[in-house]
């Protein structure tokens, strides 16, 4: 017993302690990446064979067709590419400008005391579900913008000006502009989180140099700050876009739902993923699930791109710092 | 470490083995409209034979999806399969329990059952014929009422769904411009008007424009009180939607000379019959791998069809008509077979 004991023991002064475990660790973690990439390419691989049967029927026809008959099975994705992309930029284009505010004033601006209750609000804007906004939105927002926004829009619109084109629609709070809006208060925390951190890494001593010049706050942030993170901000801002993109049952609820091209603001009109989320459960027919996972690929590549796009940009940014 | 992992390994195969060990309850999948009877009736069943059903209301595409692909006992479908169809796919089709859309309206003003329309009247409305309230067209059926000069809204399903196609089917079958235009299926190319996901999304964008009309499941519209219209029905009467009305269609309906039960309750010839009825479905194969599976599955629904009709009731579904059940134990419960051919029912 002793003597096997003896004999045992040079063998494990060769393998370290915890040498198995190492080697495991490493696995685990190779596995758990490489898991990753493969479910992703499945993904893509499985869309693209999913929407084969809208593809090859309808060729490129189908990313500049508006028709979308479920009773002839012809599809055209091109409605909900363009809502898609409309309330995406719209959305962006409200949702920036407070964003920086927020983020401006949370750096720059504000007292010790408020930093943190309206940091908390920001990150529990972020925590609200999607569905709890379309229904807040359905509910509660488009009673108060049809009244408050809409009509006095519509009945101030001359007939014939460019305002009565932007304001046709059916006043009762749905459409384009009122889904861009929900969109744009959803994705006002991610941006306006990632816009403060950014504004924080701008090291202290080129702030405190700036105001040692005798720069006045506003001109801190405009010709400091805001220049330093500007790469920055761009790869914030298509992280918001990215999300945008995406969401489903917020803009599913307000945003009208016709396929066709939206041809004013309160139009109503349809995104990629508020038309797969609208039709997939009753998709029957191969060209019409076709049609729905086909829309689902190419509204991956978009955002695909979005988000290599943004990384490229916070790269660059890196490299500066 | 590697100990501990070892134990969470073992663990986890014990609890795998453990909860593999008994699964022999029976399975469903689909439409959403009768999600909650069945739900009602599984319980109900538990309690008094042990026996549990799990049902997924995936909505009816899914059910026919997933009946076809074997990964559940039975399917459920609001829209009949043609009989075709059911021969090519090897299934059987029943009918469980009955519904009715309802055109809703927002007038100011005026209260459910003041205006009366016809079937060819909604069809003008939803192609955008119609565009306002006071048109001639609505005054015809509408003499003594004084309609508005409002602008109509239309607003439908967004979804696709079992009402969209009993709704789009009637209006195929009394508008001959709406089947050519348009057509009858659960989603459609809608020729105007906005879209609300789902009975709640519909109703929401109704409540809230002056001049609106949509159509919702008839439980849907009593539960929440919404300004229902009268409908003319074949026989000529403008006929209100309520329970009687909707068994009126049901007992009228031809269903012994309808070939796997593929029968729409629409525009049903009796003076009450609410024009736009229907019935919902359950898909099965007509050759069961398991015949103690299938035969579970029968012995649900007939303990269903003998004991659930207070339990639909009081969801606002209207129950089969006890003809109908007879038929539906006599014609399509037969065909229901094991791997030896033999009829699984008893």
């Amino acid at each position: 017993m002793t003597d096997a004991a003896i004999n045992l023991a040079p063998k494990r002064r060769v393998q370290p302690r915890g040498a198995l475990v190492a080697k495991f660790f490493e696995w685990i973690c190779f596995a758990a990446a490489t898991a990753l990439l493969a479910t992703l390419g499945g993904l893509l691989i499985s869309l693209f064979i999913g929407g084969w049967p809208a593809f090859s029927k309808f060729g490129f026809g189908f990313f500049t067709s508006t028709a979308w008959n479920p009773v002839t099975d012809v599809y055209g994705a091109a409605g909900p590419i363009v809502g898609t992309l409309v309330t995406s930029a719209i959305a962006l284009a409200l949702s920036l400008p407070v964003a920086g505010g927020v983020a401006f004033f949370l750096v720059e601006l504000c007292p010790a005391k408020l930093r943190r209750p309206i940091g908390t609000a920001v990150e529990l804007l972020a925590g609200i579900p999607s569905i709890v906004y379309g229904m807040w939105g359905l509910f509660v927002f488009a009673p108060i913008f049809a009244k408050y926004v809409q009509m006095p829009l519509m009945m101030a619109a001359k007939p014939g000006s460019l305002l009565e084109k932007l304001t046709t629609g059916i006043p009762n709070g749905s459409g384009i502009l009122s889904a861009s809006i929900i969109l744009a208060i959803m994705i006002l925390p991610f941006m306006a989180a990632t816009l403060r951190e950014l504004l924080l890494a701008v090291p202290a001593a080129v702030r405190e140099s700036a105001y040692g010049l005798g720069a006045t706050t506003a001109e801190v942030v405009t010709t400091v700050t805001l220049p330093y993170v500007r790469a920055g901000a761009i790869g914030a801002v298509m992280l918001g876009l990215g999300r945008a993109l995406g969401e489903t049952m917020a803009v599913t609820f307000i945003i009208g739902n016709a396929h066709g091209f939206p041809s004013s603001l309160f139009d109503s009109g349809s995104t990629i993923a508020s038309t797969i989320a609208n039709e997939f459960t009753e998709a029957s027919s191969p060209e019409h699930a076709g049609a729905l996972l086909a829309l689902g690929f190419v509204l991956f590549i978009i955002t695909f791109a979005v988000l290599a796009l943004a990384r490229l940009m916070l790269r660059k940014q890196e490299i500066r710092l | 470490m590697l100990k501990t992992l070892r134990a969470a390994v073992g663990a986890a195969l014990i609890v795998g083995a453990a909860s593999s060990a008994h699964a022999a309850n029976i399975s469903g999948a689909g439409a959403t409209f009768p999600a909650p009877v069945y739900a009602k009736w599984a319980e109900s069943y538990k309690g008094q034979t042990g026996n549990s059903l799990n049902y997924q209301a995936i909505g009816s595409g899914g059910g026919i999806k997933q009946i076809n692909a074997k990964t559940v006992d039975f399917g459920a479908s609001d829209k009949p399969l043609k009989p075709d169809d059911l021969a090519d796919a090897g299934l059987v089709q029943f009918p469980t329990v009955i519904g009715g859309v309802v055109p809703v309206v927002n007038l100011p003003g005026f209260k459910s059952g003041q205006i009366k329309l016809t079937g060819a009247q909604i069809a003008d409305i939803y192609r955008g014929v119609i565009k306002k309230w006071n048109d001639p067209l609505l005054a015809k059926t509408n003499a003594g009422v004084n309609l508005p000069n409002l602008p109509i809204t239309v607003v439908h399903r967004s979804d696709g769904s079992g009402t969209s196609f009993l709704f789009t089917s009637y209006l195929s079958m009394k508008a001959p411009r709406w089947a050519a235009q348009v057509g009858a299926n659960d989603a459609v190319q809608w020729p105007t008007g906005i879209g609300g996901k789902g009975n709640d999304g519909v109703a929401a964008f109704v409540r809230q424009t002056p001049g609106s009309i949509g159509y919702v499941e008839y439980a849907y519209a009593k539960q929440n009180g919404l300004t229902y219209t009268l409908l003319q029905n074949k026989a000529g009467k403008f006929v209100s939607p309520d329970d009687k009305n909707f068994a009126a269609a049901a007992a009228g309906a031809k269903w012994a000379s309808a070939p796997g039960f593929y029968l729409l309750l629409l525009d049903q010839p009796p003076p009450e019959a609410w024009p736009i009825t229907g019935a919902t479905f359950i898909l099965m194969h007509a050759k069961q791998a398991d015949a103690a599976k299938g035969r579970e599955v029968l012995k649900f629904f007939d303990w269903a069809y003998k004991n659930g009709d207070a339990a639909a009731a009081q969801l606002d579904y209207v129950p089969l008509p006890a003809t109908v059940k007879d038929l539906v134990r006599k014609s399509a419960w037969g065909k229901v077979t094991g791997p030896d051919g033999k009829p699984v029912a008893r």
